[in-house]
């Protein structure tokens, strides 16, 4: 098969199949009776169309950042870990217990240490099926799988048993103390002007104390943190030696280990370093909005990981703009559900079609493309 | 615990096993053939919705079971068109499958009857209903046996019977047939087959088929025998259990059977925490129950319960050398 330009297979390929999963998602609305380009505006409407809509948008991106670097990190090294979602609720449960339990003098040393605690409950649950692959050969996607469903069950006892506050039914923990919350976008300056609300007649809307109203928004400081781990990720993949020798070990695994990289480092590191990653969402959903830990954290954040490193052809840069395309899904898909009888699973639906169109299917795509190239390339010759 | 309670949860083993077993043979012949599949969970689910969708439309359940295995079947068929024909990663379409699956069948389910994604109750002609084996009346007099007879072994729907004759006949197929010779033989070094002049797409497609037929009984058999109708993710995680128990079984049919009902006890037993806690003395988390499966299976994995070796070719798309 000819090669490809580069900017073709970087971009194009990913843009086509995401064409083809939002065609695809077309004709199931037109099969049950629903309007796509209604349901594509009431989208972007809910997502992007306000700056409320934007808070929410960014806030499933931050999410979706971390598990997708998670996701990545492990693919360059030849890793699928599918066990993002258990490392993220293990996530949660770090965050948690360091809220709950350890007494901090301001938000921002509590961010450090929950950040620490989130990276290093991820990073543990990410260890045993690593140290399985690395020393006894078990497949690392069966292994997360069922870690993450171990993950599930601990959860479910330690909010039911343990965390569960005494006389409450929920199984969740109590709440996190109110000084430890951390800034969203609308009680940040400058940022939050954008968040302004304005009343009936153009007018800044003003509380009863005469203070400016904003509207809530979940997106938070943690957006920023995102931001910094992928380039950390970045700097890590392409300019380190240790970055390099995961790359060369999930490019050629046989080569490597003859230029003496151990095996055994490159998978525990990268799985480590995935699952920390994983790990380090709860930052966002759990310290940033919930305010504390509640059964199925994740709520599948971690799973849309791997749409997101797929479609942003694991590169952090492309982790980004996939997380926010993601994040749009999201809170779209939310707004169909609020406004329109199409329900809101439509986004799993779409969130399926672009993982099998960028991960499984890609080389349909590429031969697709390959053949419009090479028909404008005999059109040129002749 | 006394014998009654102990048939009723033998009972509800057999029960809750059954898709279990379903699923975890329809898997076998699959990863036999060398193409993983982690998205029988996804093929359950689109037949459990499809079946009980056409069993509430038709009351007819016979035809919720054709509609259940063709749902399957198509879903097979696009993971075997990314896998075989386009070479694609498997594990990653089957992730993708199971996506697409617990999303679209909400959205059918929702679109044909606004029930919040649930389809109507069903009841008579469109659900499989127990049958009860010949001569168990009579013989329920009859002390240990009698009862065992009556309570667990008959009383199931015909589903439940195909599951049990599933596993002979698969033992038979891949051990005694020429068409098992030769799927084993694709799993484990397709060039080989490639060389005898056997198609090795032919044989994987046809694997591939048959996991969906599967599947497609598994599901139906969640929506129309063990439940009354589809509900959103229903097969809650089931899939994923029967891949765990393929495993545990080192995929083997007869192995499977014993893993799948081994895991539908701890199903069964998640629902009795008093009769845990009975013979255990002390009182055992559900939630430990429910993690059991994932936790053998890891254990399996890694070698402690004896290795567990995945067919050799398994998860690699084959190339034909020119």
């Amino acid at each position: 098969m000819a090669k490809l330009p580069r900017w073709a297979d970087l971009a194009l390929v990913p843009l086509i199949s995401l064409v083809l999963a939002a065609l695809v998602s077309a004709i199931v609305l037109v099969l049950i009776g629903q309007s796509p380009m209604q349901a594509l505006s009431v989208m972007v409407d809910g997502a992007l169309g306000s700056a409320s809509g934007w808070g929410y948008t960014l806030y499933y991106a931050t999410s979706f950042i971390f598990t997708g670097l998670g996701v990545t990190i492990a693919f360059h090294a030849g890793l699928f870990n599918i066990g993002g979602e258990g490392q993220a609720q293990l996530g949660g449960l770090g965050v948690a217990l360091a809220c709950l339990f350890l007494p901090w003098p301001h938000w921002t040393v509590a961010l450090v240490g929950a950040s620490l605690a989130a990276a290093l409950f991820g990073a543990a649950w990410a260890a045993i099926p690593a140290w399985l692959q690395a020393k006894r050969g078990s497949h690392i996607v069966i292994t997360t799988i069922m870690f993450n469903y171990i993950a599930a069950a601990l959860l479910i006892y330690i909010l039911g048993e343990i965390l569960r506050p005494v006389g409450s039914m929920d199984p969740a923990s109590a709440r996190f103390p109110a000084e430890l919350g951390l800034p969203h976008f609308h009680e940040m300056p400058i940022l939050r002007d954008f968040f302004l609300k304005y009343g009936p007649d153009g007018a800044v809307k003003l509380s009863a104390q005469g203070l400016p109203v904003y509207s809530r928004v979940p997106a938070n400081i943690t957006f920023f943190l995102s931001l910094i781990a992928a380039f950390g990720v970045w700097v890590l993949l392409w300019h380190t030696r240790l970055g390099y020798e995961m790359r060369a070990f999930g490019k050629q695994e046989k080569a490597a280990r003859y230029a003496g990289i151990s095996a055994f480092k490159i998978i525990m590191v990268a799985m480590l370093l995935s699952g920390a990653l994983s790990g380090l969402m709860a930052i966002n959903n759990v310290m940033g909005q919930a305010e504390r830990l509640l059964q199925n954290s994740a709520e599948g954040a971690g799973f849309i990981g791997i749409a997101v490193a797929l479609m942003g052809r694991n590169h952090p840069l492309g982790v980004v703009l996939a997380a926010v395309l993601f994040g749009f899904l999201y809170q779209g898909g939310a707004a169909l559900g609020l406004n329109t009888s199409i329900p809101i699973e439509l986004r799993t639906v779409v969130q399926g079609l672009v993982i099998l169109f960028t991960g499984a299917l890609d080389y349909m795509v590429r031969i697709m493309l390959t053949w419009v190239f090479s028909l404008r390339q005999t059109e040129r010759a002749a | 615990m006394d014998y009654a309670t102990l048939l009723q949860i033998l009972d509800s083993t057999i029960r809750l096993g059954t898709p279990l077993l379903l699923a975890c043979l329809a898997g076998l012949y699959s990863e036999r053939s060398g193409i993983f599949d982690i998205g029988l969970e996804g093929k359950m689910l689109a037949a459990a919705m499809a079946s009980g969708a056409v069993a509430a439309l038709t009351g007819n359940v016979w035809l919720g079971l054709l509609a259940g295995i063709a749902a399957s079947m198509i879903f097979a068929l696009i993971h075997g068109l990314a896998s075989i024909t386009f070479r694609g990663n498997q594990l990653i379409s089957g992730v993708a499958l199971n996506f697409v699956a617990s999303g679209i069948t909400v959205l059918i389910a929702q679109s044909l009857f606004g029930q919040g994604g649930r389809t109507p109750p069903l009841e008579g002609a469109a659900r499989f209903n127990p049958i009860t084996l010949p001569f168990a009346e009579q013989v329920q007099g009859v002390p240990v046996i009698g009862p065992l007879y009556y309570e667990v072994i008959s009383g199931h729907p015909i589903l439940a019977y195909i599951a049990f004759l599933a596993v002979p006949v698969t033992w038979w197929l891949l051990y005694r047939t020429r068409f098992g010779l030769r799927l084993r033989a694709v799993g484990e070094n397709p060039a080989a087959v490639d060389t005898a002049g056997i198609s090795v797409t032919g044989l994987r497609y046809a694997a591939v088929a048959i996991t969906g037929l599967l599947c497609g009984i598994a599901g139906a058999y969640m929506a129309t025998a063990l439940q009354a109708g589809f509900g959103r993710e229903m097969t809650a995680g089931r899939g994923y259990i029967a891949l765990a128990a393929l495993i545990f079984a080192k995929w083997r049919p007869w192995q499977a059977l014993m893993a799948t009902m081994l895991f539908g006890l701890f199903q069964a037993l998640a629902l009795r925490p008093d009769v845990i806690e009975g013979i255990a003395g002390i009182k055992i988390p559900s939630a430990a129950l429910d993690a059991l499966p994932y936790v053998l299976t890891v254990l399996a994995l890694a070698g402690f319960v004896g290795k567990a070796t995945p067919p050799r070719a398994g998860g690699e798309p084959y190339v034909k050398e020119r």
